[in-house]
């Protein structure tokens, strides 16, 4: 691990974007995320590494509330974006999704055209008044999505067409066309070859200027090339979380320890 | 990272060296087993195409027959003394002449025409001799007559159907043998008939009449068929494609996608999937309590005969839609909730669509399946009716006494008349022809709506 660099890298002290208090989650019976307190700042990329189960993409799911659809999942405690609660009873979860993109594992473009893989976000939420508006949307979009080059000449073609690379930045363009503040990732690089893992690392870099990113990644070494934050998930606790060249470095906990040196998980 | 490779236990005793050309026991075991297995299916499949070849080859070789008819062609003097005996070509007039005063006029063009060929017979005058004709003859006249009332006084050639023994005699049917106790018709009818085939006179050829016409009474055969109840069912048809698809898929949609996951949803799945395997006699009782006794529709109607369909339809077409949804992957829901749609923006916009060939291709079996269901109908009245008129018009299509095409082959298949028998099997025909129709079409649907992701 290039424990150098994490040493010299400075780890910005922006606003709190988000702010968890006592998140509980319950599958049925199943207490999957137990007393979670994190604050996640602005502009900053924040990591949730653990072992496989350990509750990271749960807890990240309790976020943009994405939970909400599945039917025995219960969530407990006080999550805040911008000290606003997003389990209030009048927050409406297509609100705030369009306000917390993600972007799930498994690149899942829609079976449309590049275009309207893109624009379909910016269509339902009325952020064009125009065809030529729009076009500049999607056109943004997959600049950021560092995928304009490749699809410029064919964006009529499907979306399903692309490589699995190209089809998770096209995802992460379509999340990126709401103009969300946050963004959320899943283990966006797991289907991915180390080629289009370094694309997608770099654009996470370059998206941290506009959102605060949070992404969960069972590679350690992706967690400490990308995030400034690194948050460690055990068995549905959260066990420590810190600037991540504190985490790999100079971990408090003896599991985290165990974990980074890769004796358990 | 790891270094478990030290202190493993000592390596156990290799397997035996064998040769990878020559098969141990275990792989011939296993691989006669799958000989076996593959054995075993290629004879199911072949029962199963027997049982098949079976059934398409006696449908066709007993239906085929109904499709052609025996015709009898001949010139009759339209006598101006019988039809119209003022003479001033009144309709009002000529409408007084009943069918049995246009019989005289068939006897005589009848032995005309047997004399002008010089054809010796035992029958001593043509109302003898119209026996080998349809009872239709006259009626048929009697309409162009109507139709054509300049035409009094002159001669035209008609084309008459053959009665339904005649045309049996041509068919195979009616040997010398078998009318041996009949009255309608004799061996010197028969003679006749061989006579007049000979010189061209009488000859079976297409009955379009079979595929477009109406039923007719039991004494005449010939002249029946299967049009009018085809248009029934297709009225019937458009009741259940109308109702069941959107009640359908908005049941199931609902169902699926929004409704809440507890017992009182687990109770209605349970009870759908239990209406699927209701008898439809039971539907049929239903839709007579419901439809005709309490609602007061009319009876023996299309429209009543949909709205039962659409009953027996309804768990086909949810069932088939509730699959076609769940196959839906669930990523796809995600991605569109992920950028903010609704639930309703995600059903609408990206599982409907793609769900589309599943939910298509199950209501086109679903309406297969009501297009051939014969049980309902009898208890509505579809059946006891006999569909010897087409319906008025659109409106009428819904709301006039009708048959169905299955209904009518029953009716068929019930009466005495071994004529009637043939144009059963022939009906089937038909009917198997209309269901092939629709399993095409939704074979292409299918192909036209797929897409991968």
């Amino acid at each position: 691990m290039n424990d150098m660099r994490l040493l010299e890298r400075d780890v910005d002290t922006n606003d709190i974007k988000i702010a968890a208090r006592d998140v509980q989650v319950y599958y049925g019976d199943t207490h999957a995320i137990k007393d979670v307190n994190v604050d996640i700042a602005d502009n900053t990329v924040t990591a949730f590494i653990g072992p496989s189960g350990c509750g990271k993409t749960t807890f990240l799911r309790c976020m943009n509330r994405m939970n909400d659809t599945i039917d025995i999942a219960r969530v407990e405690g006080v999550i805040k974006i911008d000290d606003e609660d997003i389990y209030d009873k009048n927050v409406d979860p297509v609100q705030l999704r369009a306000k917390v993109g993600m972007v799930f594992q498994k690149p899942n473009p829609f079976p449309k055209s590049i275009y309207d893989n893109v624009a379909y976000g910016p269509k339902i939420h009325g952020l064009a008044k125009n065809k030529a508006e729009l076009d500049d949307i999607v056109e943004n979009a997959l600049r950021r999505g560092a995928i304009w080059d490749e699809v410029k000449d064919r964006l009529q073609e499907p979306g399903t067409g692309l490589s699995g690379g190209q089809q998770q930045r096209l995802c992460i363009a379509r999340a990126v066309a709401t103009e969300p503040e946050v963004l959320l990732m899943d283990e966006p690089c797991s289907a991915l070859d180390p080629i289009a893992t370094a694309q997608i690392e770099e654009l996470i870099d370059e998206l941290r200027q506009n959102y605060s990113v949070v992404i969960v990644t069972h590679s350690m070494q992706q967690a400490a090339r990308v995030s400034q934050k690194t948050a460690f998930f055990h068995l549905g606790n959260l066990v420590e979380y810190g600037s991540t060249g504190d985490i790999f470095t100079n971990p408090q906990d003896p599991r985290t320890e165990s974990y980074i040196t890769g004796r358990i998980g | 990272m790891t270094d478990a490779t030290a202190g493993q236990p000592a390596a156990r005793p290799r397997r035996e060296k064998t040769s990878l050309l020559t098969q141990d026991g275990r792989t011939k075991r296993r691989n006669a087993a799958e000989t076996r297995f593959k054995i075993y299916g290629i004879i199911a499949i072949s029962i199963g195409l027997l049982f098949l070849m079976g059934m398409l080859i006696t449908i066709i070789s007993n239906g085929s027959r109904a499709f052609t008819q025996t015709f009898i062609t001949m010139e009759v003097t339209l006598d101006e003394a019988v039809l119209d005996k003022n003479g001033n070509r009144d309709l009002a007039d000529i409408r007084r002449v009943s069918t049995f005063g246009y019989a005289p006029l068939i006897n005589a063009a009848l032995e005309n025409k047997v004399q002008d060929l010089g054809i010796e017979t035992l029958l001593e005058d043509g109302a003898a001799m119209r026996a080998i004709m349809s009872a239709s003859a006259a009626a048929q006249l009697r309409d162009y007559v109507l139709s054509n009332p300049d035409q009094i006084g002159e001669t035209v050639e008609f084309q008459f159907l053959a009665s339904s023994r005649v045309d049996g005699y041509l068919k195979g049917r009616v040997t010398r043998e078998s009318i041996a106790r009949d009255r309608n018709i004799s061996s010197a009818h028969l003679l006749l008939i061989d006579d007049l085939m000979e010189q061209g006179t009488v000859e079976r050829s297409f009955n379009l009449g079979f595929i477009t016409g109406t039923d007719a009474s039991e004494s005449r055969p010939e002249q029946a068929g299967i049009g009018a109840s085809m248009i029934g069912s297709f009225f019937m048809m458009l009741v259940v494609l109308a109702l069941s698809l959107p009640i359908g898929v908005a049941a199931s949609i609902y169902l699926e996608e929004f409704a809440p996951k507890n017992l009182f949803t687990d109770f209605i799945e349970v009870n759908i999937s239990n209406l699927a395997a209701v008898p439809s006699i039971v539907f049929g009782i239903l839709g007579l309590a419901v439809f005709i006794q309490f609602a007061h529709l009319p009876q023996s109607a299309p429209i009543v005969g949909g709205l039962v369909l659409t009953l027996m339809t309804l768990p086909t077409i949810i069932i088939s839609t509730r699959a076609s949804l769940k196959a839906v992957p669930p990523s796809i829901r995600d991605a569109a909730l992920g950028v903010g749609a609704s639930k309703m923006q995600s059903v609408f916009h990206h599982v409907l669509p793609l769900a589309m060939p599943g939910i298509l291709t199950g209501t086109i079996i679903g309406l297969a399946q009501a297009l051939g269901e014969t049980a309902p109908l009898l208890l509505i009245g579809m059946v006891g009716f006999i569909a010897s008129e087409y319906p008025d018009g659109f409106v009428g299509g819904f709301l006039d006494p009708n048959s169905a095409m299955p209904a009518q082959i029953f009716e068929w298949a019930k009466r005495a008349d071994p004529a009637y028998y043939e144009r059963a099997w022939g009906g089937i025909i038909v009917l198997l022809v209309f269901l092939m129709t629709m399993n095409l079409i939704a074979i292409i649907l299918r192909r036209r709506f797929e897409r991968r992701w």
